[in-house]
């Protein structure tokens, strides 16, 4: 019952619109009375009609009950079994064409078993052949070709005759039927059957044609696609497509040019602007990077992690950032690739010019052939993931072996499994044989190639930095080497970042421990040799110095702070190498402009060397420079007259490990060109820590050092004029804001949380387990529709005893009604009959 | 030395071997000494060992004695060492079995008059012997050979014990301890001349003996006062090295029931003056004072200043005694001063000590070299025990934070991880002093620094009125965790202190260490692709460095 109320609801919500007259009157409306008002309660039983919704339920009963009841004693179900009537799914011309289907059977059912005049109705693929003559457009799905050269008489009155065909076969019906014979219509009937089966063969075998046909085209086209870029070869291949025997030379047109490799639209050619715009860009973006870095921020939430890691993901953190493949595109008629090309081959020969004399056409005709080769690697490009520069890899490759060719270096290298492997293999070589070798190992050992290469290049990397230590150590040095043997270092780092870094701090730190060893001996240390400067400015050139923090460069800067503030300065050279140290400090710190006091420390001592009689008089010198008494007047310049020859120079890197004997002028020289460095040092620390709040107490002793104490008047002009300046941007006013702390967030008040919890219902009690809890409201829930349908059921039963009730009344009141009708009949039959009697008497 | 080549007296009743003298000595134990020479050790450890048997098994071969005696002074380190072996065992077992003269010794010509008996004849000469021959042990104590002087001193220090076992001097108040032998090991264990550390730290353990302790401090503060009076004003550094090596190694008790442990038991122990721990503090202290008197050496002097407070101070009667040397020791300036600090501090605390202007003077040992100095992390800890309290005065605690601050300036990192969260501590203890962080309603900018640095006195440096732009400056120092360090001035401090007694104790090589061990989840990378060693831009090394 309570589902019938439900669905009658639409019926509800029409009538509410015309109860809303009704609504208006307040004798019909029962107020429901509430207690309290709570906030948040939907009120929907606030107002009751129980006129309205009593009439309503009556009506419906009468509907439903009633009807039921009225039909109780019957067993017949009226069904309807019209096809599709109460199917949505079915259109209704589906609908009608069943329903017509159906009926035409049935009629022929019935009709048909005995008509034997009726003319069979013929078919061709289930139609029959009146429908295809009268809707000549029913095509075959595959009937587009097949008429082609067969133009048989019917056939040609099948697709010109139009409606004349109706009649000449009503014609040839009433000959054969004149005629009397059945089997010449027969004959004709067959010979329709073979022809079209004659017709489907030649289908088929032409089909078959094709596809052999564009498969071999297929083949044909792999073989030639280098050629195709090339208008000639294009124009080629069309000729010989053209030799092939081919029946219709415009179908395989067509053909063609749908299998033709449909050249992408490419972007267009770049400006140059817009390339040193994007360039730009990029190195924008990295600079952003690295100041966030030097900040010391974390790492933005937007971490550029790989999508999708590949099942041949080598792991080493190489992303394909940008989809490399060259696009093919044209530039005065030619493909543009071969712009990068010409620019290789001209890095190459002039490469190439040192070494040997490479012909100039020579390396043209190669060219033009790695262009082709190059043209197939793009094809394959599609295939695999290349790296970014493995174009210019190979295309290196190519000229190196060309080089290797005339200098006979094995081409393969294994990785050296130990560091005198390595030496081994390098021994006795030009260092540019060298670099060649180092660089097939590279080659040859790269990681996408085989597994354990990734380990084997880590090594290398480790071998190559211990060997540039020991080209440092040599004597004289092989700076050139080195110098070249670095870009091949940053390259192995960029590859594996992690495992160069771990080298380079393996170094660091046995360069303390030796420090510190020294330390605990002899209690003084001196200053490294070469090697340790060269791994300095290698690593600024590998990894970034400005970073807040980094792995590698932190260690090394607090490395240069222990060399600047431990190790004596005893001679002349120790000078120099405390100047370089300094040069090193400043380049690592030149981007991010960070204070280090060890610096003007030790350019103050430094200067203080320089002071001929002193007397220590409003500055203090720092520890390396304040426990040396004998040692402190190692850069007053003795005579003036070399101050006068003395030319400025930079110091050549040697100078480091190995200071020679010079005469006492070229001594005083050295002095004045350190005095020189030191200066433009100050300058430079002066111009970067200019800003710094306590700038003015930070070069407070050089400033009192250079105006008072220091001998300028003896020194050359260049000196004397670098002192001023030095002085004049010493002496910049200091601004003194005094501090004050960032504000702070006011504490909010210390408030209570509330504590939520779920109600499943007002007014019950909330138990704490919640199964128990869904139990009970089962429970109550059951309750209250199982008190419902009782009422509901009583209603009904009181409905019903109503009509039952209603209709004994009326059979009662027809039956008195009847019978008084009978009685008066009767009444008046007696009185007719007593009237005639009394008539008759 | 000599060494008397007289015969034994022949001991009277001893018949059996009338003809001793002649008969049993071979023909080259009195032989020129480069007969002996050229023994070789075999052999002399042979002849060595049949005179100990034969010394020991009658009185008639008492004359072979002089064997032994000449073979310590032979001068092959072996042979020496074998006749200290022997002597030893020799000497030692004539002391166990009461075979050498007790009493008052009379000389060797006394005892040849005729008022003694053969037997005490006899024992006077023995004893002579053994007196020659710890004489000449001592002198072995200053042998070149460590070994010789290792068996020397334990020989020594075996009769020692012996002796005082069975004392050879009767006292009549009873409680012998053999002094005089003593004394001797004393002067051989500080030498004037040469280093004797190793073989101070091989005597160590005798000191662990409560009456050997008390008895060596007494006579090392007379040694001390001899030799120095001696010298007269002229420094003796390796002697005062010496002497302090051995000083410093005297651990003493801290309470009397710890006195227990005695070389050798008497019958009443207790009433014996060394069983008190007043008097081995009396000596003590007397000692200390003996050795501080003199003028010592710089190295010396902060020596003793580091172990000063913790093994001098509190085993002292009177450690007030000890202000005169702290005070000069103060006033010294460096780090001398710096150690004083300490000592000064624990008189200041428990005995009363006033001293005026401490502060002032604590002011005024701040200087760069603080940071460089082997004692950093002493005197942080001590600057930090002086300005805890909260009862300064916030133009004190102001002026020591700017001071640190300025200072700062020029430290190291190592020094600047200390100093840094220091300065903040000291804001935070004193509320008032937070101006120098926070100065909100301020007049505008200032064109220098209100605080005088070279103010001696820490109430006229203004320091108040400045603001600590020093350790702004530093946010941008070149070591991160500096950086950061500095940066909490940047926020209002919080309440609670930093706790510095993890950054006291980094050194420079602890700091890189702890850097190169950070582990880093990705490593950044220089996107610059480089030429070769100089070929990146804006490079200030290759401005000035070339490579050829």
């Amino acid at each position: 019952m309570e589902k019938a109320k439900r669905q009658g609801r639409p019926a509800a919500a029409s009538t509410k619109a015309d109860t809303s007259t009704a609504q208006s009157n307040p004798f019909e409306v029962k107020v429901n009375k509430q207690k309290f008002q709570i906030l948040g309660r939907k009120t929907r039983h606030d107002v009751g009609r129980p006129g309205v919704m009593r009439s309503r339920a009556h009506k419906k009963r009468t509907q439903t009950l009633l009807k039921e009841f009225k039909e109780r004693g019957k067993s017949n179900v009226f069904k309807d079994k019209r096809i599709g009537e109460y199917d949505n799914k079915i259109s209704p011309e589906e609908k009608m064409m069943k329903r017509f289907a159906l009926e035409q059977q049935k009629k022929f059912e019935k009709e048909h078993i005995f008509n034997l005049n009726e003319e069979e109705d013929l078919t061709h693929y289930g139609h029959s052949l009146a429908d295809i003559e009268k809707l000549d457009d029913i095509v075959d799905s595959d009937s587009d070709t097949e008429e082609k050269g067969m133009l048989s008489e019917e056939l040609t009155a099948a697709h010109f005759g139009g409606g004349g065909l109706l009649r000449k076969k009503s014609l040839t019906g009433q000959q054969d039927e004149a005629s009397g014979q059945t089997k010449s219509r027969k004959e004709l009937i067959e010979e329709l059957i073979a022809k079209s089966k004659q017709e489907k063969r030649e289908r088929q075998t032409q089909r078959e044609n094709t596809q052999e046909l564009t498969e071999k085209l297929n083949s044909d086209w792999k073989e030639i696609q280098s050629f195709l870029l090339h208008r000639t070869s294009r124009s080629e291949t069309e000729k010989q497509v053209e030799e092939k025997p081919k029946p219709d030379e415009y179908d395989i047109m067509v053909r063609e040019l749908g299998f033709e490799m449909k050249v992408q639209p490419s972007n267009r050619m770049k400006t140059e602007e817009e390339v040193a715009k994007e360039e730009k860009e990029r190195l924008l973006k990295l600079e952003a990077d690295r100041l966030r870095r030097m900040r010391g921020e974390d790492e933005p939430e937007t971490k550029k992690t790989p999508k999708h890691m590949s099942a041949d993901d080598l792991a080493d953190g190489f992303l394909l950032d940008k989809d490399d493949r060259h696009f093919l595109s044209y530039k005065d008629g030619k493909p543009n690739i071969e712009d990068n090309e010409n620019e290789m081959n001209e890095k190459e020969g002039e490469e190439s010019e040192e070494e040997s004399d490479v012909e100039p056409e020579s390396v043209d005709s190669y060219s033009d052939c790695e262009d082709d080769m190059e043209e197939a690697h793009i094809s394959e490009a599609q295939e695999r993931q290349i790296k970014c520069n493995k174009n210019k890899l190979q295309t290196k490759a190519q000229s190196s072996i060309r080089e290797a060719a005339k200098l006979e270096l094995p081409y393969l290298f294994d990785a050296p499994d130990s560091f005198e492997q390595f030496k081994a293999l390098l021994s006795e070589k030009p260092i540019e044989e060298q670099l060649l070798v180092i660089e097939r190992i590279q080659k040859s050992n790269h990681p996408s190639l085989a597994v354990g290469n990734k380990a084997k290049l880590e090594k290398l990397f480790a071998f190559l930095l211990e060997y540039v230590g020991e080209l440092a150590c040599m004597e004289p040095p092989e700076l050139k080497a080195i110098d070249s043997l670095v870009p091949t270092l940053y390259n192995l780092c960029q590859m594996f970042p992690k495992a160069a870094s771990n080298h380079v701090k393996f170094i660091l730190q046995d360069a303390v421990h030796d420090l510190e060893k020294i330390q605990e001996v002899k209690s003084c240390m001196p200053f490294p040799g070469l090697k340790m400067f060269i791994y300095l400015k290698i690593i600024a050139a590998l990894f970034p110095t400005s970073d807040f923090w980094h792995p590698v460069v932190t260690p090394s800067v607090v490395y240069m702070s222990l060399l600047l503030t431990k190790c004596p300065v005893t001679t002349l050279q120790d000078v120099v190498k405390g100047l370089c140290i300094c040069c090193l400090f400043l380049e690592y710190v030149s981007l991010s402009q960070r204070f280090v006091p060890e610096l003007i420390n030790f350019l103050s001592g430094i200067l203080h060397m320089a002071v001929p009689n002193r007397k220590e008089q409003g500055y203090t010198l720092i520890y390396p420079f304040g426990s040396l008494k004998n040692q402190l007047d190692l850069l007053v310049v003795s005579e003036k007259a070399d101050s006068e020859t003395w030319q400025k120079q930079s110091f050549p890197l040697h100078m480091i490990s190995r200071l020679k004997e010079k005469s006492r002028t070229e001594m005083n020289h050295l002095r004045l060109s350190c005095l020189g460095l030191c200066l433009d040092l100050i300058k430079r620390c002066a111009a970067m820590y200019g800003s710094l709040p306590s700038f003015r107490e930070i070069v407070q002793p050089i400033e009192i050092l250079l105006s008072s104490h220091m001998p300028v008047k003896q020194y050359p002009k260049l000196l004397q004029e670098l002192c001023d300046d030095v002085l004049k941007q010493l002496k910049v006013k200091g601004q003194y804001c005094p501090l004050v702390c960032e504000k702070k967030k006011p504490v909010p008040l210390k408030l209570f949380t509330p504590k939520i919890v779920k109600v499943l219902e007002f007014g019950r009690k909330q138990e704490s387990n919640k199964k128990e809890q869904e139990r009970k409201r089962l429970i109550h829930k059951h309750k209250r529709e199982l008190k419902g349908a009782v009422h509901e059921i009583r209603k009904d039963n009181q409905f019903l005893a109503r009509m039952q009730l209603a209709e004994i009344m009326e059979r009662d009141s027809e039956r008195k009604r009847k019978v008084k009708q009978l009685f008066s009949s009767l009444a008046q039959q007696e009185g007719d009959w007593k009237a005639m009697k009394r008539k008759k008497f | 030395m000599s060494l008397g080549f007289r015969e034994a007296p022949r001991a009277g009743g001893d018949e059996r071997l009338p003809d001793w003298p002649a008969c049993l000595l071979p023909a080259h134990a009195y032989s020129t000494e480069e007969g002996i020479m050229a023994a070789s050790v075999a052999e002399a450890e042979a002849i060595l060992s049949a005179c100990l048997e034969a010394v020991l098994s009658s009185r008639s071969h008492a004359n072979r004695v002089f064997e032994a005696l000449e073979l310590l002074q032979s001068e092959q380190k072996e042979i020496v060492l074998c006749a200290i072996r022997i002597c030893s065992r020799l000497f030692g077992s004539l002391l166990e079995q009461g075979e050498l003269f007790v009493g008052k010794l009379p000389s060797e010509e006394e005892s040849l008059q005729e008022s003694y008996s053969a037997e005490e004849k006899y024992k006077i000469w023995m004893r002579h012997r053994y007196n020659s021959c710890n004489n000449c042990l001592a002198q072995l104590m200053g042998h070149q050979s460590f070994q010789v002087k290792e068996s020397a001193l334990c020989t020594l220090m075996k009769f020692v014990e012996l002796e005082a076992g069975r004392p050879l001097v009767k006292n009549e108040w009873s409680f012998n301890f053999p002094r005089e032998l003593l004394k001797l090991v004393v002067e051989g264990l500080i030498p004037v001349e040469e280093d004797s550390s190793l073989l101070i730290s091989r005597f160590q353990e005798y000191l662990d003996h409560d009456d050997v302790r008390f008895f060596v401090m007494k006579l090392v503060a007379e040694n001390i006062g001899n030799v120095m009076q001696k010298a007269k004003k002229a420094p003796l550094p390796v002697y005062q090295k010496n002497a302090f090596a051995l000083v410093s190694s005297i651990s003493m008790p801290s309470n009397d029931s710890e006195i227990n442990n005695f070389l050798v038991r008497h019958a009443n122990q207790e009433e014996w003056k060394v069983s008190k721990l007043k008097e081995h503090r009396a000596a003590f202290e007397r000692m200390w004072l003996g050795f501080l008197k003199h003028k010592l050496p710089g190295f010396l002097y902060r020596k003793v200043l580091v172990i000063l407070h913790e093994s001098i101070l509190p085993h002292m009667n009177e450690p007030v005694l000890l202000i005169d040397f702290l005070t000069v020791a103060y006033n010294v300036g460096g780090a001398i001063s710096l150690l004083a600090l300490n000592g000064l501090f624990v008189l200041m605390l428990h005995h009363n000590l006033e001293y005026p202007d401490f502060y002032k003077k604590l002011y005024s040992l701040l200087n760069p070299y603080i940071f460089y100095m082997k004692y950093r992390t002493r005197f942080f800890r001590l600057l930090d025990l002086f300005l805890s309290s909260s009862h300064l005065p916030a133009y004190l605690v102001a002026a020591f934070a700017k001071r640190l601050a300025r200072l700062a300036l020029t430290a190291p990192p190592d020094g600047l991880l200390i100093v840094i969260p220091f300065i903040c501590n000291l804001l935070r203890r004193h509320p008032s002093c937070k101006v120098l962080i926070h100065r909100p309603d301020s007049p505008a900018e200032m064109l220098e620094d209100p605080y005088v640095m070279d103010e001696e006195d820490p109430s006229e440096s203004r320091a108040l009125e400045s603001s600590l732009w020093e350790i702004k400056t530093l946010q941008s120092h070149y070591h991160p965790d500096v950086a950061k360090a500095a940066a909490v001035i940047n926020t209002s401090l919080c309440e609670m202190e930093d706790d510095l007694s993890e950054v006291l104790e980094l050194t420079a090589f602890e700091m890189f260490d702890r850097d190169i061990k950070k582990e880093a989840a990705d490593v950044s990378l220089e996107f610059q692709q480089v030429q070769g060693l100089f070929g990146k831009k804006d490079n200030v090394f290759a401005q000035y460095f070339t490579l050829e």
